[in-house]
Protein backbone atom coordinates (compact mmCIF):
# COMPACT_ATOMS: atom_id res chain seq x y z
CA UNK A 1 0.00 0.00 0.00
CA UNK A 2 0.97 3.58 -1.32
CA UNK A 3 2.05 5.38 2.02
CA UNK A 4 0.47 8.48 0.21
CA UNK A 5 -3.07 7.35 0.73
CA UNK A 6 -3.51 7.39 4.37
CA UNK A 7 -1.44 10.50 4.79
CA UNK A 8 -3.75 12.52 2.47
CA UNK A 9 -6.45 11.65 3.87
CA UNK A 10 -5.58 12.73 7.53
CA UNK A 11 -4.26 16.17 6.03
CA UNK A 12 -7.44 16.44 3.89
CA UNK A 13 -9.05 15.58 7.50
CA UNK A 14 -7.18 17.89 9.26
CA UNK A 15 -7.63 20.81 7.14
CA UNK A 16 -11.74 20.49 7.21
CA UNK A 17 -11.67 20.26 11.07
CA UNK A 18 -9.44 23.42 10.46
CA UNK A 19 -11.85 24.78 8.78
CA UNK A 20 -14.68 23.69 10.93
CA UNK A 21 -12.70 25.22 14.27
CA UNK A 22 -12.58 28.75 12.30
CA UNK A 23 -15.78 28.96 10.53
CA UNK A 24 -18.44 27.43 12.82
CA UNK A 25 -19.78 29.84 15.72
CA UNK A 26 -21.82 27.25 17.93
CA UNK A 27 -19.31 26.05 20.48
CA UNK A 28 -20.11 22.28 20.21
CA UNK A 29 -19.39 22.42 16.63
CA UNK A 30 -15.80 23.53 17.45
CA UNK A 31 -15.77 20.90 19.37
CA UNK A 32 -16.63 18.35 17.00
CA UNK A 33 -14.02 20.12 14.87
CA UNK A 34 -11.14 19.59 17.42
CA UNK A 35 -12.00 15.83 17.34
CA UNK A 36 -12.07 15.56 13.48
CA UNK A 37 -8.61 16.98 13.75
CA UNK A 38 -7.59 14.39 16.21
CA UNK A 39 -8.73 11.88 14.34
CA UNK A 40 -6.49 13.14 11.62
CA UNK A 41 -3.44 12.82 13.94
CA UNK A 42 -4.30 8.97 14.85
CA UNK A 43 -4.44 8.07 11.45
CA UNK A 44 -0.65 9.66 10.96
CA UNK A 45 0.34 7.99 14.21
CA UNK A 46 -1.11 4.39 13.43
CA UNK A 47 -0.11 4.70 9.37
CA UNK A 48 3.66 5.38 10.67
CA UNK A 49 3.68 3.12 13.67
CA UNK A 50 2.66 0.14 10.94
CA UNK A 51 5.34 1.72 8.86
CA UNK A 52 8.11 1.71 10.73
CA UNK A 53 7.18 -1.77 11.92
CA UNK A 54 7.66 -0.41 15.40
CA UNK A 55 8.16 -3.43 17.59
CA UNK A 56 7.52 -1.23 20.55
CA UNK A 57 4.11 -0.38 19.20
CA UNK A 58 4.54 3.42 19.86
CA UNK A 59 2.72 4.90 17.28
CA UNK A 60 -0.70 2.56 17.94
CA UNK A 61 -0.18 2.67 22.15
CA UNK A 62 -0.09 6.92 21.75
CA UNK A 63 -3.43 7.08 19.50
CA UNK A 64 -5.19 4.81 22.30
CA UNK A 65 -3.75 7.45 24.69
CA UNK A 66 -4.65 10.22 22.43
CA UNK A 67 -8.41 8.94 22.00
CA UNK A 68 -8.48 8.71 26.08
CA UNK A 69 -7.07 12.45 26.33
CA UNK A 70 -9.46 13.23 23.39
CA UNK A 71 -12.82 11.75 25.96
CA UNK A 72 -11.30 13.76 28.56
CA UNK A 73 -11.35 16.97 26.66
CA UNK A 74 -14.51 16.42 25.14
CA UNK A 75 -15.96 15.73 28.76
CA UNK A 76 -14.00 18.72 29.97
CA UNK A 77 -15.38 20.77 27.38
CA UNK A 78 -18.80 20.51 28.05
CA UNK A 79 -18.68 21.21 31.43
CA UNK A 80 -17.46 24.73 30.32
CA UNK A 81 -19.69 24.74 27.44
CA UNK A 82 -22.37 23.69 30.39
CA UNK A 83 -21.40 26.57 32.69
CA UNK A 84 -21.25 29.44 30.03
CA UNK A 85 -24.98 28.36 29.26
CA UNK A 86 -26.12 28.53 33.17
CA UNK A 87 -24.54 31.95 33.34
CA UNK A 88 -25.08 33.36 29.66
CA UNK A 89 -28.23 31.24 28.34
CA UNK A 90 -25.85 31.20 24.58
CA UNK A 91 -22.87 29.26 23.83
CA UNK A 92 -22.32 31.36 20.37
CA UNK A 93 -18.50 31.84 20.76
CA UNK A 94 -18.48 35.21 18.51
CA UNK A 95 -20.43 36.91 21.07
CA UNK A 96 -18.44 36.08 24.35
CA UNK A 97 -16.16 38.84 24.23
CA UNK A 98 -15.63 39.30 28.07
CA UNK A 99 -12.13 39.29 27.75
CA UNK A 100 -11.39 41.01 24.82
CA UNK A 101 -9.68 44.78 25.31
CA UNK A 102 -10.49 47.20 22.85
CA UNK A 103 -14.63 47.12 23.03
CA UNK A 104 -16.42 48.28 26.69
CA UNK A 105 -18.19 45.38 27.75
CA UNK A 106 -21.77 46.30 28.61
CA UNK A 107 -22.74 45.96 32.22
CA UNK A 108 -25.07 43.18 32.02
CA UNK A 109 -22.95 40.76 30.50
CA UNK A 110 -20.08 41.58 32.76
CA UNK A 111 -21.46 41.38 36.00
CA UNK A 112 -23.26 37.84 35.30
CA UNK A 113 -19.70 35.20 36.36
CA UNK A 114 -19.70 36.57 39.62
CA UNK A 115 -23.11 36.50 39.91
CA UNK A 116 -23.21 32.74 40.80
CA UNK A 117 -19.95 33.27 43.23
CA UNK A 118 -21.49 36.15 44.90
CA UNK A 119 -25.26 35.26 45.30
CA UNK A 120 -25.74 33.46 48.55
CA UNK B 1 -3.78 0.17 -7.42
CA UNK B 2 -3.77 -3.12 -5.18
CA UNK B 3 -7.02 -4.21 -3.40
CA UNK B 4 -6.13 -2.79 -0.32
CA UNK B 5 -5.55 1.16 -1.98
CA UNK B 6 -9.03 0.86 -3.12
CA UNK B 7 -10.65 -0.02 0.01
CA UNK B 8 -8.81 2.49 1.95
CA UNK B 9 -9.50 5.41 -1.19
CA UNK B 10 -13.21 4.65 -0.75
CA UNK B 11 -13.14 4.64 3.02
CA UNK B 12 -10.89 7.92 2.89
CA UNK B 13 -13.27 9.27 0.58
CA UNK B 14 -16.32 8.50 2.95
CA UNK B 15 -14.28 10.11 6.25
CA UNK B 16 -13.58 13.02 4.56
CA UNK B 17 -17.46 13.53 2.80
CA UNK B 18 -19.00 13.14 6.16
CA UNK B 19 -16.11 15.32 8.19
CA UNK B 20 -17.23 17.83 5.10
CA UNK B 21 -20.84 17.53 6.17
CA UNK B 22 -19.88 18.04 9.71
CA UNK B 23 -18.54 21.33 9.52
CA UNK B 24 -21.31 22.40 6.88
CA UNK B 25 -24.65 21.24 7.67
CA UNK B 26 -26.85 23.20 9.12
CA UNK B 27 -28.78 20.91 11.66
CA UNK B 28 -26.78 20.20 15.13
CA UNK B 29 -27.82 17.02 15.46
CA UNK B 30 -26.76 15.62 11.71
CA UNK B 31 -23.69 17.07 12.55
CA UNK B 32 -22.96 14.80 15.34
CA UNK B 33 -24.21 12.09 13.19
CA UNK B 34 -22.52 12.89 10.08
CA UNK B 35 -19.50 12.57 13.43
CA UNK B 36 -20.63 8.42 13.71
CA UNK B 37 -20.54 8.64 9.64
CA UNK B 38 -16.45 9.79 9.53
CA UNK B 39 -15.45 8.41 12.66
CA UNK B 40 -16.69 4.97 11.71
CA UNK B 41 -14.82 4.94 8.26
CA UNK B 42 -11.89 6.13 9.73
CA UNK B 43 -12.14 2.77 11.98
CA UNK B 44 -12.82 0.83 8.59
CA UNK B 45 -9.67 2.51 7.51
CA UNK B 46 -7.51 1.34 11.02
CA UNK B 47 -8.79 -1.73 10.08
CA UNK B 48 -7.46 -1.98 6.53
CA UNK B 49 -4.01 -0.65 8.07
CA UNK B 50 -3.78 -3.59 9.92
CA UNK B 51 -4.41 -1.82 13.14
CA UNK B 52 -7.52 -3.74 14.63
CA UNK B 53 -7.00 -3.02 18.28
CA UNK B 54 -7.23 0.13 17.61
CA UNK B 55 -10.19 -0.06 15.23
CA UNK B 56 -12.35 -1.19 17.85
CA UNK B 57 -11.17 1.08 20.81
CA UNK B 58 -11.95 3.94 17.97
CA UNK B 59 -15.77 2.22 17.55
CA UNK B 60 -16.27 2.00 21.24
CA UNK B 61 -15.15 5.56 22.44
CA UNK B 62 -15.83 7.87 19.50
CA UNK B 63 -18.86 6.46 18.39
CA UNK B 64 -19.97 5.04 21.47
CA UNK B 65 -18.87 7.83 24.40
CA UNK B 66 -18.01 10.81 23.03
CA UNK B 67 -20.74 11.44 20.02
CA UNK B 68 -23.06 10.74 22.47
CA UNK B 69 -21.33 12.71 25.02
CA UNK B 70 -21.82 15.56 22.46
CA UNK B 71 -25.36 14.84 21.89
CA UNK B 72 -26.10 15.14 25.78
CA UNK B 73 -24.20 18.78 25.05
CA UNK B 74 -26.47 19.61 22.49
CA UNK B 75 -29.37 18.34 24.02
CA UNK B 76 -28.11 20.20 27.31
CA UNK B 77 -28.03 23.50 25.90
CA UNK B 78 -31.21 23.65 24.32
CA UNK B 79 -30.00 23.88 20.66
CA UNK B 80 -32.20 23.92 17.39
CA UNK B 81 -33.66 20.78 16.29
CA UNK B 82 -33.86 22.19 12.89
CA UNK B 83 -32.44 24.03 10.85
CA UNK B 84 -30.45 27.19 12.39
CA UNK B 85 -29.21 29.76 10.34
CA UNK B 86 -26.58 30.81 12.40
CA UNK B 87 -24.55 28.44 12.49
CA UNK B 88 -21.60 29.57 10.64
CA UNK B 89 -20.00 32.73 11.86
CA UNK B 90 -19.30 35.78 9.74
CA UNK B 91 -15.52 34.92 8.60
CA UNK B 92 -16.04 31.90 6.58
CA UNK B 93 -14.34 32.96 3.81
CA UNK B 94 -11.44 33.51 5.43
CA UNK B 95 -11.50 30.12 7.46
CA UNK B 96 -11.97 28.49 4.08
CA UNK B 97 -8.79 30.04 2.82
CA UNK B 98 -7.04 29.40 5.72
CA UNK B 99 -8.31 25.56 5.28
CA UNK B 100 -7.56 25.51 1.76
CA UNK B 101 -3.88 26.85 1.99
CA UNK B 102 -3.44 24.22 4.89
CA UNK B 103 -4.84 21.65 2.58
CA UNK B 104 -2.72 22.48 -0.48
CA UNK B 105 0.61 22.42 2.07
CA UNK B 106 -0.18 19.17 4.01
CA UNK B 107 -1.06 17.44 0.60
CA UNK B 108 1.48 18.43 -1.36
CA UNK B 109 4.25 18.15 1.13
CA UNK B 110 2.74 14.34 1.69
CA UNK B 111 2.57 13.56 -1.78
CA UNK B 112 6.20 14.98 -2.38
CA UNK B 113 7.44 13.17 0.41
CA UNK B 114 5.70 9.50 0.42
CA UNK B 115 5.01 9.15 -3.36
CA UNK B 116 7.25 6.24 -4.49
CA UNK B 117 6.91 4.92 -0.61
CA UNK B 118 4.95 1.79 -0.15
CA UNK B 119 4.40 -0.12 3.61
CA UNK B 120 3.63 -3.91 3.79
CA UNK B 121 0.28 -4.67 5.45
CA UNK B 122 0.71 -8.21 7.69
CA UNK B 123 -1.49 -9.30 9.44
CA UNK B 124 -1.24 -9.46 13.67
CA UNK B 125 0.81 -6.37 14.05
CA UNK B 126 -1.96 -4.92 15.80
CA UNK B 127 -3.54 -7.22 17.50
CA UNK B 128 -5.41 -6.97 21.25
CA UNK B 129 -2.03 -9.40 22.64
CA UNK B 130 0.44 -7.60 20.60
CA UNK B 131 -0.83 -3.98 22.12
CA UNK B 132 -1.21 -5.75 25.27
CA UNK B 133 1.94 -6.42 25.69
CA UNK B 134 3.72 -3.59 24.64
CA UNK B 135 1.13 -1.24 26.91
CA UNK B 136 1.90 -3.48 30.27
CA UNK B 137 5.70 -4.42 29.60
CA UNK B 138 7.01 -0.74 27.91
CA UNK B 139 4.61 1.89 28.30
CA UNK B 140 3.34 1.17 31.49
CA UNK B 141 4.50 4.21 33.36
CA UNK B 142 2.04 6.73 30.76
CA UNK B 143 -0.59 4.05 31.09
CA UNK B 144 -0.62 4.88 34.92
CA UNK B 145 -0.57 8.50 34.66
CA UNK B 146 -3.23 8.82 31.93
CA UNK B 147 -5.46 7.12 34.55
CA UNK B 148 -4.39 9.98 37.11
CA UNK B 149 -5.15 12.80 33.92
CA UNK B 150 -8.53 10.27 33.89
CA UNK B 151 -9.46 10.95 37.32
CA UNK B 152 -8.75 14.51 37.19
CA UNK B 153 -10.61 15.59 34.71
CA UNK B 154 -13.64 13.65 35.62
CA UNK B 155 -13.37 15.32 39.19
CA UNK B 156 -12.85 18.79 37.19
CA UNK B 157 -16.11 17.98 34.89
CA UNK B 158 -17.84 16.93 38.78
CA UNK B 159 -17.09 20.74 39.77
CA UNK B 160 -17.76 22.43 37.14
CA UNK B 161 -21.33 21.21 36.57
CA UNK B 162 -22.50 21.13 39.62
CA UNK B 163 -23.67 24.26 40.97
CA UNK B 164 -24.18 23.34 44.60
CA UNK B 165 -20.90 22.77 46.53
CA UNK B 166 -18.63 25.93 45.32
CA UNK B 167 -20.39 28.44 47.85
CA UNK B 168 -18.38 26.13 50.98
CA UNK B 169 -18.42 28.98 53.89
CA UNK B 170 -22.52 29.22 53.38
CA UNK B 171 -23.49 25.53 53.97
CA UNK B 172 -23.82 25.70 57.90
CA UNK B 173 -26.10 28.80 57.76
CA UNK B 174 -27.82 27.40 54.72
CA UNK B 175 -28.38 23.56 54.84
CA UNK B 176 -30.38 22.48 51.73
CA UNK B 177 -29.11 23.44 48.98
CA UNK B 178 -31.84 22.53 46.51
CA UNK B 179 -33.56 26.12 46.78
CA UNK B 180 -30.57 28.23 46.45
CA UNK B 181 -30.73 28.77 41.91
CA UNK B 182 -34.33 30.02 42.59
CA UNK B 183 -32.56 33.08 45.40
CA UNK B 184 -30.17 33.36 43.19
CA UNK B 185 -32.65 34.71 40.47
CA UNK B 186 -34.59 36.63 42.27
CA UNK B 187 -32.06 38.14 44.28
Amino acid sequence: MHLAYPTVVAALLFSVGVYGVLARRNAILVLMSVELMLNAVNLNLVTFDIWYRDRLHGGQVLTLFTIVIAAAEVGLGLAIILLVFRNRQMVDIDRLRALSEETEPEPGTQREPDREEAAP
Amino acid sequence: MSGQEIVFALLGVVAVGSAILVVTTRQLVHAALWLVVSFGALAGGYLVLTAEFVAWVQVLIYVGAIVVLLLFGIMLTRAPIGESADLDSGNRWAALAVAAATAAVLVTVMVIGFRDTKMALDAGGGSAEELGAAVFRTWALPFEVLSVLLLASLVGAIVLSRSDIRTRPDVRTRPETGARPDEEGGA
